[in-house]
């Protein structure tokens, strides 16, 4: 089994900014909009450093969204920052419209995404802004998992030509992938290559997988851990490789089972290669206000949650 | 005639139980809570007109929807004391499985909340059609609605706000808590909400100033006339000028405290600036 070491509890969210600090260095066209939340989206040095190439929309996300897709024409990289409910659910329409159908070169960063914001509760914890942004065509959709991979995603994505949607989070979790990944959208990272039963995790439960696979293996259960990054496109080819070795899969995801990652992968499966699928998701619920911590554990988003799911699912095959 | 000193008592108890509250999770919004408190005490125990039991539906009684929904603390606060749910219940704010949600929510069925808010500019389209369905079940009474300045920069408030003029809902006062701040700043510095007033006139709305937002007296004078504006034709607009963190010195006239909670050092100075008046929870 590889190992792999937290060097130290980050927040995503900080990967965010310090990856469009260091855009804001090398690519002139970079903007940034934020609407009123310069702090929460760790965009305060770009602010500092680019106050020509910052701007402050207030509380008006739609309009944010809409001055983006503008700015794009004349070739302006738009990067957009707010909570990720209020980056998705609040400006759907003018997602649509706008920027997707319009084929704009927005990117959607979005913070605070699922349960871990935590004790601001339900209104802000969204649970369904993956099968929202997936739904849209041409959009590309990414949940990174650590500090390191939300930095190297935020630089990659400015390279790349089309509508992105960038879902972090808040709180400080374990940093893990290496600081100098080459950040490729849509390809999938094997993090553990075993025989028994496949893992597919995005984002916070990437890190719960690999603790879920150190448990499993000791029980001698040899575990395929993929971090998928990307949902959409999703890397077809890395996940059916895998099932087809495993025979079953488990998906993680900060995110309700209807629409998410699972779903996704489900539909790839029972296409090519049906096999039989736990879900580690939330199950068509809200969230509600608590810890961290407290909150994944009720809702059974954590390592001991995907051990029990890879037993129940080695039991189907 | 208020019994004022009842009202300062419980506008200082009230005080002390938005810091107490947001010290013990260390999270939520004491700046704004703050700023609103005598508004809060004059509304819930001189201004409406309220049901002894909480229904739903709220009918032959006055509503209240409070669209900026992250100051909940202070909305807790005086709904537990003015009988709504156990004061005790203060002691859940912000925990697992509370009913005391980060944001105001009626998914966990707190007595005294009518619709979740929380993501803003949301409540005056709602206190709209609550408004509404009085007029159709022919009930007088009134329906009240909060909303942060800051939060007037959502381009929802101004689809409400022109709908319930070329509507006619003139059984809604929506008062503003005009503080001049928001998350990133003064709202001046954010995104300049120009002149309120002649912007609230010009969409068909009567619009009055209670400049003294923080005073209990002001406040129930100048709402008893907002009262009397209504039924006229128009809906009401009450720009009610007040200071953010009011009645904590080190938490006045910034947005420092818009979202963070005091450290136990802060806390005790906050607290002894306002003694116990009527227990706390
Ligand atoms: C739609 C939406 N966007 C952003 C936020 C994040 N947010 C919470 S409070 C706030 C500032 C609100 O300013 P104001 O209404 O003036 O309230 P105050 O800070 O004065 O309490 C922001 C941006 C939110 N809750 N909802
Ligand atoms: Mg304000």
């Amino acid at each position: 089994m590889k190992k792999y070491t937290d060097t130290g509890k980050k927040d995503t969210r900080s990967g965010f900014g310090d990856g469009l600090t260091e855009l804001g260095k090398k690519n002139k066209d970079v903007v940034a909009l934020c609407a009123d939340l310069t702090g929460s989206l760790k965009m305060d040095e770009f602010k500092d450093n680019h106050p020509e190439r910052f701007f402050q929309v207030g509380i008006a996300e739609a309009n944010m969204i809409g001055i983006a897709a503008g700015m794009t024409i004349g070739g302006k990289i738009p990067f957009t920052g707010t909570f990720a409910n209020f980056s998705t659910g609040r400006v759907y329409d003018q997602i649509r419209q706008s920027v997707a159908y319009s084929g704009k070169n927005v990117k959607i960063c979005a913070s605070h995404a699922g349960l871990t914001l935590g004790e601001d509760g339900a209104t802000h914890q969204i649970l369904e802004d993956i099968g929202l942004m997936k739904m849209l065509p041409g959009m590309t959709v990414i949940n990174t998992c650590d500090y390191n991979q939300t930095k190297a995603a935020t630089i990659a994505i400015a390279d790349y030509e089309g509508p992105v949607y960038l879902r972090f989070g808040r709180p400080k979790v374990a940093n893990f992938t290496p600081a100098d990944q080459n950040f490729q959208i849509g390809k999938a990272v094997q993090l553990q290559e075993g025989n028994d039963v496949t893992i597919i995790a995005t984002g916070h439960l990437v890190w719960e997988a690999l603790q879920a696979a150190e448990t499993l293996n000791e029980n001698g259960i040899s575990t395929d851990v993929i971090n998928i990054h990307t949902i959409k496109p999703l890397d077809d080819e890395a996940i059916l490789k895998s099932v087809k070795r495993t025979g079953c899969v488990v998906t993680a995801e900060e995110h309700n089972f209807l629409g998410g990652l699972g779903e996704s992968v489900a539909r790839l499966l029972s296409t090519n290669h049906p096999a039989p699928q736990e879900f580690i998701a939330t199950q068509d619920t809200f969230g509600e206000s608590g810890t961290p911590e407290q909150l994944m554990d009720k809702y059974g988003l954590n390592a001991s949650a995907i051990v029990n799911a890879v037993k129940k699912v080695i039991a189907r095959k | 005639m208020a019994d004022y000193k009842a009202l300062e008592d419980l506008v200082v108890q009230v005080r002390r139980d938005i810091l107490r509250q947001v010290h013990k999770v260390n999270s939520g919004h004491p700046g704004g809570s703050l700023g609103c408190t005598e508004f809060f005490v004059a509304l819930y125990n001189e201004l409406m007109e309220r049901n002894e039991n909480f229904t739903m539906d709220g009918i032959g009684e006055d509503l209240f929807f409070l669209s900026n929904g992250h100051i909940s603390p202070v909305f807790y606060s005086v709904l537990a004391r003015a009988g709504y749910f156990p004061v005790e219940e203060l002691n859940t704010f912000r925990l697992l499985n509370s009913r005391l949600q980060g944001h105001p929510t009626t998914h966990e069925g707190l007595p005294g909340v009518r619709v979740a808010s929380g993501s803003l500019g949301q409540g005056i389209s709602v206190s709209i059609g609550a408004a509404l369905t009085k007029k159709l079940n022919k009930d007088k009474h009134l329906v009240y609605t909060l909303c942060g300045d800051g939060e007037l920069q959502e381009g929802q408030n101004w689809e409400a706000i022109m709908y319930a003029a070329g509507n006619n809902v003139d059984n809604l006062i929506v008062t503003v808590d005009l503080n001049g701040q928001q998350i990133d700043g003064a709202t001046k510095n954010v995104l300049p909400l120009g002149n309120l007033k002649a912007k609230f006139e010009a969409f068909g709305w009567d619009v009055m100033d209670i400049e003294k937002g923080n005073d209990l007296k002001a406040i129930i004078a100048g709402m008893k006339k907002a009262k009397e504006k209504t039924g006229n034709g128009k809906p009401v607009c009450v720009l009610l000028h007040t200071v953010m963190g009011n009645g904590v010195d080190f938490m006045m006239h910034t947005h420092d405290w818009h979202g963070k909670a005091p450290n136990d050092q802060q806390l005790e100075t906050a607290l002894s600036q306002n003694p116990v008046t009527l227990g706390d929870y």
